[in-house]
């Protein structure tokens, strides 16, 4: 089979006078079954890439084409149904009042027969192991929960792709974890494409390629372990090291001794509130 | 008294009434609502109070919960009774003085005009007790349809009710947030005047409003992208069952309708 997505020459401004476009002539192509992460600071047009992909922005000039489909106006809905995304803010994707409810609201938007839906749901959360919280209600589940069920919201209309649009980066590390585990193991069994948009350095190696981008351009193709050898350039590119090791870096800047042992947050703050104490 | 008002609040439960189907409930109090005003004499309220107190029976909610709940509301209706009973003239006037008269049709108005609030209010109080929200959403949904017909935007108005509910708790959670926030930056929240009081809520309101904003709009590209185009061509998830004892429900408030017709006056 050919390419799931290929973007062509993609330029797009926010505003007709904006000084730059947040898309600047950006070309990529995935193929099924790849696992592409795009990394890059804030500003640098990554969600604004994600967003052409599926239609919710319509480019100033270039191609977008998915699944052998050139995406225009009259087959947009069909392309959203190839295209799975999940956004950044857990809660602001939620839309139906239960679990099972959110699952489904994808496929009602369908017209899916009912018997079918309860079938899908059922299979989308036992593959996203949120089976047992089918009848919570968003308020009562964490962060990572929340992506979970946005994920099987997502395979329970079989796409062939899922657009990641840093959707790990509200949570908590231990969320993050347990989402990138799921989309591991969903990938796998649906075989999917993933393009995953992040700061975070786990997820960026998951993928089979990491482009980076800056200023509305792609600037960098590699393997993780390619891009991943620039060192501390990563911080200025976009990647986020965990934060106590930022802190730490700081820290050490301002010329306070810090432990070389890597910390955890709670052990961070555990030492920091102990240093003034002890001198 | 925020704790104890149930005005609106959704107790579990596994009651008769619980296991009703939502259409049939709704229906059924607003069919009270209506025949309440049938009422004119001591026999069709006493039969109408009977009627809602078998309702509270059987819903299995504790007595002294229910009736606790609703007595701050009964504050309020007091008032508006001795409003009533102080400017309705009648024949037999037990006192005079300026526009204020109290006369005996004065009192039996206003206690008649107590009882059919208080009523309401149990009637509408049980109907939210044991129904959860999201089904409550359903059945309006179910019965607006006819209106349809003359363009009325059910589905719309269906979901605006849902995701209306299901953003109350996570507006709470915010809310508790910019509170803190703000307390950290020195605001004091219910202290002071009425008026520096109200200056308090400024700050919290703005940012609640501008939060809201985003999420409307985030909230809407997220329905966008999982294929909502509208009501047009969807189909429904969650489905009603109407049973026997929905029937059973409606022809009782068929009789107690009859009744009403029979006994007044």
């Amino acid at each position: 089979m050919d390419k799931i997505i290929s973007v062509n020459n993609v330029t797009f401004r926010y505003a007709e006078d904006s000084a730059r476009p947040a898309l600047d002539g950006v070309s990529l192509s995935i193929e099924p079954g790849e696992w592409v992460a795009i990394i890059g600071p804030n500003g640098s047009g990554k969600s604004t890439l994600a967003k052409t992909i599926n239609g919710l922005i319509e480019p100033d000039s270039g191609e977008v084409t998915v699944g052998g489909l050139l995406l225009n106006e009259e087959n947009v809905w069909d392309i959203r149904k190839m295209v799975g995304m999940v956004f950044q803010n857990p809660d602001n994707q939620f839309v139906g009042s239960t679990v099972q409810d959110d699952v489904a609201f994808g496929m009602e938007n369908l017209g899916i027969p009912r018997d079918e839906m309860v079938t899908r749901v059922h299979d989308a959360l036992e593959k996203v192991n949120m089976l047992p919280f089918a009848d919570r209600e968003p308020a009562r589940l964490s962060g990572g929960q929340k992506q979970r069920v946005a994920i099987a919201g997502i395979i329970a209309l079989r796409p062939d792709i899922i657009i990641l649009d840093e959707a790990t980066s509200m949570l908590d590390p231990q969320g993050r974890a347990e989402v990138l585990q799921t989309v591991k193991e969903v990938k796998e069994r649906e075989n999917l494409s993933v393009l995953s948009i992040t700061h975070d350095i786990d997820e960026a190696a998951e993928a089979n390629r990491v482009l980076m981008m800056s200023a509305g351009k792609l600037v960098q193709e590699g393997t993780p372990e390619e891009i991943f050898s620039y060192g501390d350039r990563l911080i200025e590119l976009g990647l986020d090291l965990p934060f106590p090791e930022r802190l730490k870096a700081s820290l050490r800047k301002e010329g306070i001794d810090v432990p070389e042992t890597y910390l955890t947050e709670e052990g961070l703050v555990e030492w920091l509130w102990t240093l003034s104490s002890t001198k | 008294m925020m704790d104890k008002l149930i005005f609106g609040r959704y107790i579990p439960g596994d009651s008769f009434v619980h296991r009703l189907d939502p259409r049939a409930k709704l229906l059924g109090a607003i069919f009270y609502i209506v025949i309440i005003f049938l009422a004119n004499n001591w026999a069709t309220y006493a039969v109408l109070a009977l009627f809602a107190f078998t309702a509270i029976y059987l819903s299995g909610i504790n007595r002294r919960f229910f009736f606790n709940g609703i007595r701050p509301l009964i504050w309020l209706i007091l008032f508006t009774v001795v409003l009533q009973v102080l400017f309705t003239s009648g024949e037999t006037v037990y006192l005079s003085l300026g526009p204020i008269v109290i006369s005996q049709e004065g009192i039996i108005n206003g206690i008649f005009i107590f009882v059919r609030f208080v009523l309401i209010i149990f009637m509408s109080t049980l109907l939210t007790l044991t129904t959860m929200p999201l089904s409550l959403t359903d059945a309006i949904e179910y019965l607006l349809r006819p209106f349809k017909l003359v363009k009325l935007p059910v589905h719309e108005i269906a979901l605006m009710l849902s995701i209306a509910l299901r953003f109350v708790p996570t507006l709470m959670d915010e809310t508790e947030k910019i509170m803190n926030a703000q307390r950290a930056r020195g605001v004091d929240f219910g202290e002071g005047s009425v008026f520096q009081q109200m200056k308090a809520i400024v700050p919290l309101l703005i940012p609640l409003f501008v939060s809201s904003f985003n999420r409307a709009e985030e909230l809407a590209t997220a329905m966008e992208a999982r294929g909502y185009q509208g009501g047009e061509g969807r189909s429904k998830y969650r489905v009603l069952h109407w049973g026997r004892n929905d029937t059973l429900v409606m022809v009782a408030f068929a009789v107690l309708a009859a009744a009403l017709f029979f006994l007044r006056t």
